[in-house]
């Protein structure tokens, strides 16, 4: 609100806001709550606070191999699509080759695209590449999906970059080499680390396109999945809890150094590819 | 001023991996749907059988209609959630605007699959909702059309997606200049015909752009109806799903994909348009 303007009052527009933020946070709030209900996640109010699901979910070995199996290829997917969102970005920033505008299309459509379109794709893909299902495929899915987030950023911070600052380093005698390593990637920082957590906790939380492409060992949210068709205990609460707790302070790390890198402009393109 | 070696070396790696690992995969699914399977063996035959099916069996037109109302609904829900808030932060949040503006976003990046179950627990027969009502005397037996239906799916992805259609909605509030709303108010407008004559027409592009985001993403959900939905709650990418898993028809469950994404990519490109025609510039 700018300055001069006094903000009006409202009360029906602040209690309906009050509301929708009620809602909004609602179910989250009841599933840190129940997780340390001793009764189940049924029933109201909850009696009875206790640790004991998460001592049972501390002793729960499959919970932890998910766990394991999901870092692993958040990790991995983190490295291979920043790698290859980078030289896209790049491509598109200072390329011009043949189908370029069907390339950019392209790289983003796994972000607008329904998560089990582009699942059943790679199935078909892998299927037909005669090739088995497992934490490999996963992670071909997560690192190419998510070249689309890396791009985004990373277009959008080449962007904003000051060009005069690579012709410099090009003039005073250094290799193209060079300059990418000490003038184009250090400007390029911030952007890689907002699009690094995002692209880590986007396949941390990722079940569309694993629902199709997964083999024998299980990721977390798919480990999760597997256990609500069998049946609520508030141990999922506690896990969830656990994953909500990361993903948040994620979050706030990606949005300071984003605030602080970018600013709402790569927002803008982020949200409208 | 970037020399040829350069400009390959950047292109070839990121072209090569999307056109094998993207465009193939999708190529692929469109080559699928175009084939058959003969007891139990996918035939490599081209031919329209899928698409004929698809159109001449009432039960995929009665599922695509019913996807097409829950997603219209979960889209008018969000908007009448998502606008007034993207409103009330633009113009009445003061000081706290930037604070409650992080408190939408978080939300938006904290997993699906909780939030999804979150609404498992609340809405089930022995749910916390159906405690509450018994806790209150309102009811006395468990209330049991709340989880397993279409309602539940709607609230489940419109409590998701809410957040999407308020952020573009609100990027379009904040770029409204401020002394057209006051020179709107100066020359003797009231709040109302403020808003409905200035600020609601300026914001159009925004809420197109959450609006389709909102429908589009509805759409292809699959989760939901298996999470919350129950047997009146299916949703056609869960025909889908099933085509491509017990069923066995990998073609079929192709071409509906295939009306899926063509459905899906109108969409996004009529919106485009038509915000193009309604920003200002």
């Amino acid at each position: 609100m700018s300055g001069h303007a006094p903000t009006r009052r409202a009360p029906l527009l602040t209690i309906y806001s009050a509301l929708v933020f009620i809602f909004i946070y609602l179910p989250v709030v009841v599933l840190i709550l129940y997780s340390f209900n001793r009764d189940g996640v049924g029933g109201f109010p909850p009696r009875h606070l206790t640790l004991d699901w998460y001592r049972q979910l501390v002793a729960d070995a499959p919970i932890w191999d998910a766990v394991v199996n999901s870092l692993i290829v958040a990790s991995c997917s983190v490295a291979l699509s920043l790698t290859l969102g980078l030289l896209a970005a790049l491509a598109l920033d200072r390329a011009n080759f043949p189908g370029k505008a069907l390339f950019r299309r392209l790289v983003l459509l796994p972000l607008i695209l329904p998560g089990i379109i582009t699942g059943l794709s790679l199935l078909m893909f892998v299927v037909f590449a005669g090739a088995q299902l497992s934490l490999l495929t996963v992670f071909l899915g997560h690192g190419t999906a998510l070249i689309s987030v890396a791009t985004t950023e990373l277009f959008a911070g080449l962007q904003k970059m000051d060009r005069a600052q690579e012709e410099a380093s090009l003039d005073l005698g250094a290799t193209p080499w060079q300059t990418f390593w000490r003038v184009t990637l250090p400007n390029l920082k911030l952007s890689l680390i907002a699009a690094g957590l995002l692209i880590f906790t986007l396949s941390m939380d990722e079940i569309a396109v694993t629902f199709f492409l997964i083999g024998r060992d299980n990721t977390l949210p798919l480990e999760i999945w597997g256990r609500l068709r069998r049946g609520i205990t508030p141990e999922i609460n506690a896990v969830s809890t656990l994953i909500f707790a990361v993903s948040v302070t994620l979050i706030v790390i990606w949005y300071r150094v984003r605030t602080r890198g970018l600013g709402a402009d790569a927002q803008e393109l982020l949200e409208k590819p | 001023m970037y020399s040829r070696a350069y400009k390959t070396l950047v292109s070839l790696p990121p072209l090569l991996w999307v056109g094998l690992f993207l465009l193939l995969p999708y190529a692929l699914m469109f080559a699928h749907s175009f084939w058959v399977v003969h007891d139990g063996v996918l035939v490599h035959q081209w031919n329209l059988h899928n698409y004929l099916t698809l159109f001449s069996k009432p039960v995929y037109v009665e599922v695509l209609l019913r996807t097409m109302r829950i997603a219209a609904s979960v889209t008018l829900c969000s908007l009448l959630l998502g606008y007034p808030l993207a409103y009330y932060l633009s113009f009445h949040a003061g000081s706290r605007k930037e604070l409650l503006y992080q408190l939408v976003i978080v939300p938006l990046w904290v997993s699906y699959l909780v939030r999804g179950y979150a609404w498992k627990t609340i809405l089930g027969s022995e749910g916390i909702l159906n405690g509450f009502l018994q806790y209150l005397h309102l009811t006395h037996g468990p209330v049991a059309f709340l989880l397993y239906s279409p309602f539940a799916v709607v609230l489940m992805l419109t409590h998701i997606y809410t957040p999407f259609v308020f952020l573009p909605i609100y990027a379009a509030l904040e770029h409204i200049p401020r002394p057209l709303v006051e020179a709107s108010h100066d020359l003797g407008a009231g709040s109302v015909q403020t808003f409905l004559r200035v600020i609601l027409p300026l914001s159009i592009p925004g809420l197109l752009a959450g609006a389709t985001f909102a429908f589009v993403l509805s759409l292809g959900d699959f989760l939901a109806p298996l999470l919350v939905g129950g047997a009146s709650g299916t949703m056609i990418a869960n025909v889908v799903q099933s085509l491509f898993g017990a069923a066995f028809d990998w073609p079929l469950g192709a071409a509906i994909s295939v009306c899926i994404l063509i459905i899906t990519i109108s969409l996004l490109f009529l919106s485009e348009r038509l915000e193009k025609r309604w920003s200002f510039k």
